[in-house]
């Protein structure tokens, strides 16, 4: 991988490398000394257009743990989050040596117009642009599934029972603002990709013109999707984050009709076979798309999700830094 | 003056002949090889080339008052002759916006002390563009830029009680309003043609019926007031049915295409280079086919080209921060011939009739857009059908590098340009700017 631009990207091979990487990854973050030496000397660059702490923590995290400089930059609010400096902030981080950049931007496509520009000649790694993907965050969703739907089951066996596995036959629901969501379009390529099937849940308004394109099933109704009445039994549901300023622009009436159609509670968890898992790529509006009671319940992985993000990041920034070819 | 003899041309494709030019009329045409030269006169041998009318753009910006970055009146029209043209329409979204007599009026100065081709200028329909109140048209009607054209193009004339003035208050002077057909509310925040790729690419969409819902209020409207109304650069194929639909009716609507919406799509806007973004946005196989079928059947009347320079930051940055727009006046008759000569939509003649002709007549162009006939001015362009070209953005005039036909192989290039009897183009390169004070017979 010369890039981590887009999981449509991603050849299977290419996915299930990261997880297997981010499984050794995860293993050393067991221990007392958490820091690996293999990132030594070379340099990280953390460019944030946009406000997100917990993803850029969590890139700053896996780069120190593998010993990298790390220099976070966040334009949000400068002079700096004006479209035309993205160019001269590029050149100006390449001037300093950058080995890669790790790139959240509102602007769809951002990432890759810097990869392709020239603008930069280290490794650009996408941690969300506008409204077009978030490859880490799909990547660390397919590992914590993996870990709790193959091989040693909930909670997840030896990690070599899992190593080269994908998700074949995994039904995967994905409910929400699917519209806006950059998770979600990771998700879906990846999941394909990975063998696992999809079904995206929202209302009509917040899916895009052209979703039937996707390698993916569509349904506007929730209860029959988490019953297997769309795509067969569910083996995971994910929650996405619903935005309440899209109520303005009429995407639907309110939240408590929202909540009501489209909401994760306890009782749609209940439709669920009880191996099934929850996620949620945060940060939640709890009340609206999830109930605190599904959130904090057994079968949430949202927590472990963030754990997870960490072993993953790692595990991209070494793949791109240090790996060999896979 | 100079007395021109072009050799053995193809008058719009048709037999060789010989043609004098004298006196910025032509003087003479007869069989190829029958006239000499004049004393005195230069001989332009075109064998084996096509002769056009002086090509006539309805739609040009050319930047100048306020946006000299981008382009001038000069370098505009250095382009347009580079291209074929002997007359454009210069776009009213100017800094001051042209809505007044002495906006117009200095424009249409500076294309006369330009030299390269007639500059005609459009008026706004409402001051500032802004869609609150016409601005005083019949004064820029009446002005020495004799306005014809009445466009807020960039925006659209989205009230209806203000559009349907509009295009009753221009009967007065035999005027037209030109519409950018864009609902502005549907196209909040747009980013391109709302469909397939738009939904992968996570960029907000623009639907076709944004397009659409404008053009067949405004055909509608045209009908009730019994105005004329000129629809610019369709776009999809639902505009090519609405329009065929109102002149199957009998609205005195005209209809035109930009050169690039005949040949690209909006697959080329998944590598997120924004030298592909533009208003209204590239779309789908499917609408080009319908826009190429359209200018066939005659339902579109005209290929303008929107050319619309920007300087390199306002195209070098990432995606929704760039500016909507792409350079055309250089590479128009290429595309054209790529898109509707060789797929076989359009004979030479044809070409002459959307691009010369018919703007001259929506226009009002008394000068332009003839037939290349005994009698008429001097405006021509001769073009060899058979030479490939590869586009190089920065050997253009214009200012702007904004091509999205940078690197392309087009067919067709244009060999000379006569204004008037005078050359602005000759062996592909520009001649000499008419001097000012050459003035015209044909001024209006």
């Amino acid at each position: 991988m010369r890039h981590l631009l887009s999981t449509a990207d991603l050849s299977r091979a290419e996915a299930v490398r990261v997880l297997d990487v981010a499984e050794q990854m995860a293993a050393t973050q067991q221990r007392e000394i958490k820091k690996l030496p293999t990132l030594r000397g070379r340099t990280v660059v953390n460019l944030f257009f946009e406000d997100s702490t917990r993803t850029r923590i969590s890139f700053e995290t896996a780069a120190k743990r593998l010993s990298a400089d790390v220099i976070t930059f966040s334009a949000k609010g400068s002079s700096v989050s004006k479209g035309e400096s993205l160019k001269d902030t590029a050149l100006t981080l390449q001037a300093m040596g950058a080995d890669a950049v790790v790139i959240r931007h509102g602007s769809s496509g951002a990432p890759l117009r810097l990869a392709r520009s020239g603008w930069t000649s280290g490794a650009v790694l996408n941690a969300g642009d506008g409204t077009h993907e978030h490859p880490t965050q799909a990547l660390l969703d397919a590992f914590t599934l993996r870990r709790h739907l193959v091989g040693g089951g909930p909670g997840g066996g030896p990690a070599a029972d899992r190593v080269g596995a994908d998700l074949a036959g995994k039904h995967v629901v994905v409910v929400g603002d699917v519209l806006h969501s950059r998770v979600a379009r990771s998700n879906v390529h990846l999941l394909h990709v990975l063998g696992a099937r999809t079904t995206l849940v929202a209302p009509p308004t917040l899916l895009p013109i052209g979703v039937e394109t996707w390698p993916c099933e569509v349904s506007y109704d929730l209860d029959a999707a988490l019953r297997g009445d769309v795509q067969g039994p569910v083996d995971a549901v994910m929650a996405l984050r619903v935005q309440l300023e899209r109520m303005d622009a009429a995407y639907f009436p309110s939240a408590r009709e929202y909540s009501r159609r489209y909401g994760i509670d306890a009782a749609r968890l209940a439709l669920l076979p009880p191996h099934a898992s929850l996620l949620h790529p945060g940060p939640m509006n709890r009340g609206l798309e999830i109930t605190a009671e599904a959130a904090d319940g057994a079968r949430s992985r949202i927590v472990e999700q963030v754990t997870n993000g960490v072993a993953v990041r790692m595990a991209a920034l070494y793949l791109l830094l240090a790996g060999e070819d896979a | 003056m100079t007395t021109t003899l072009v050799r053995a041309a193809r008058p719009l494709g048709a037999e060789p002949r010989d043609l004098l030019l004298r006196d910025g009329l032509v003087a003479e045409v007869a069989p190829a090889g029958t006239l000499t030269a004049p004393d005195g006169a230069r001989t332009v041998e075109a064998e084996g080339l096509v002769a056009l009318p002086g090509l006539v753009d309805l739609h040009t910006h050319l930047r100048e008052p306020g946006r000299e970055d981008a382009e001038t009146v000069d370098t505009g029209t250095r382009a347009a002759a580079l291209g074929g043209f002997t007359a454009v329409h210069a776009m009213a979204n100017t800094a001051p916006v042209a809505d007044t007599a002495g906006v117009v009026e200095q424009v249409w100065r500076l294309g006369r002390e330009a030299g390269w081709c007639d500059v005609r200028p459009v008026g706004a329909v409402t001051t500032g563009l802004e869609g609150q109140r016409l601005a005083e048209l019949g004064a820029m009607a009446d002005s020495a830029a004799g306005v014809r054209v009445f466009s807020d193009d960039g925006k659209c004339v989205f009230d209806a009680v203000l559009m349907r003035r509009a295009l009753e208050y221009v009967k007065a002077f035999d005027g037209v309003v030109a519409q950018h057909a864009q609902e502005p509310r549907l196209t909040e925040g747009a980013q391109m043609n709302e469909g397939a790729v738009s939904g992968v690419l996570g960029l907000r969409g623009w639907p076709a019926v944004a397009e659409e819902a404008i053009i067949a209020r405004d055909v509608l409207l045209a009908g009730h007031v019994g105005s004329r109304l000129h629809v610019c650069h369709l776009s999809t194929a639902g505009s090519v049915e609405i329009v065929r639909w109102a002149k199957a009716r009998g609205v005195d609507v005209t209809a035109e295409v930009t050169p690039h919406h005949l040949l690209l799509t909006d697959e080329l806007v998944r590598g997120y280079d924004p030298v592909y973004k533009v208003n209204p946005p590239l779309r789908t196989d499917d609408d080009v086919r319908a826009l190429r079928a359209g200018v066939a059947d005659g339902t579109i009347d005209v290929v303008a080209t929107d050319h619309a320079p920007h300087p390199v930051e306002d195209k070098d940055c990432e995606w929704s921060a760039a500016a909507m727009g792409m350079t055309g006046l250089e590479t128009a008759l290429s595309v054209v011939v790529q898109a509707l000569v060789e797929p076989g939509h359009l004979d030479w003649a044809g070409v002459a009739r959307v691009m010369s002709q018919t703007p001259a007549r929506i226009g009002r162009v008394a000068s332009q857009g003839g037939s290349l006939q005994v009698g008429e001015a001097a405006n021509l362009v001769l073009v060899d059908p058979a030479a490939r070209w590869t586009v190089d953005p920065s050997a253009m005039a214009t200012k702007g590098r904004n091509s999205p036909f940078a690197g392309r192989e087009l067919p067709a290039r244009v060999v000379a340009t006569f204004w008037e009897g005078h050359a602005t183009v000759l062996d592909g390169a520009l001649a000499t700017a008419r001097p000012a004070e050459a003035g015209s017979t044909w001024t209006r």
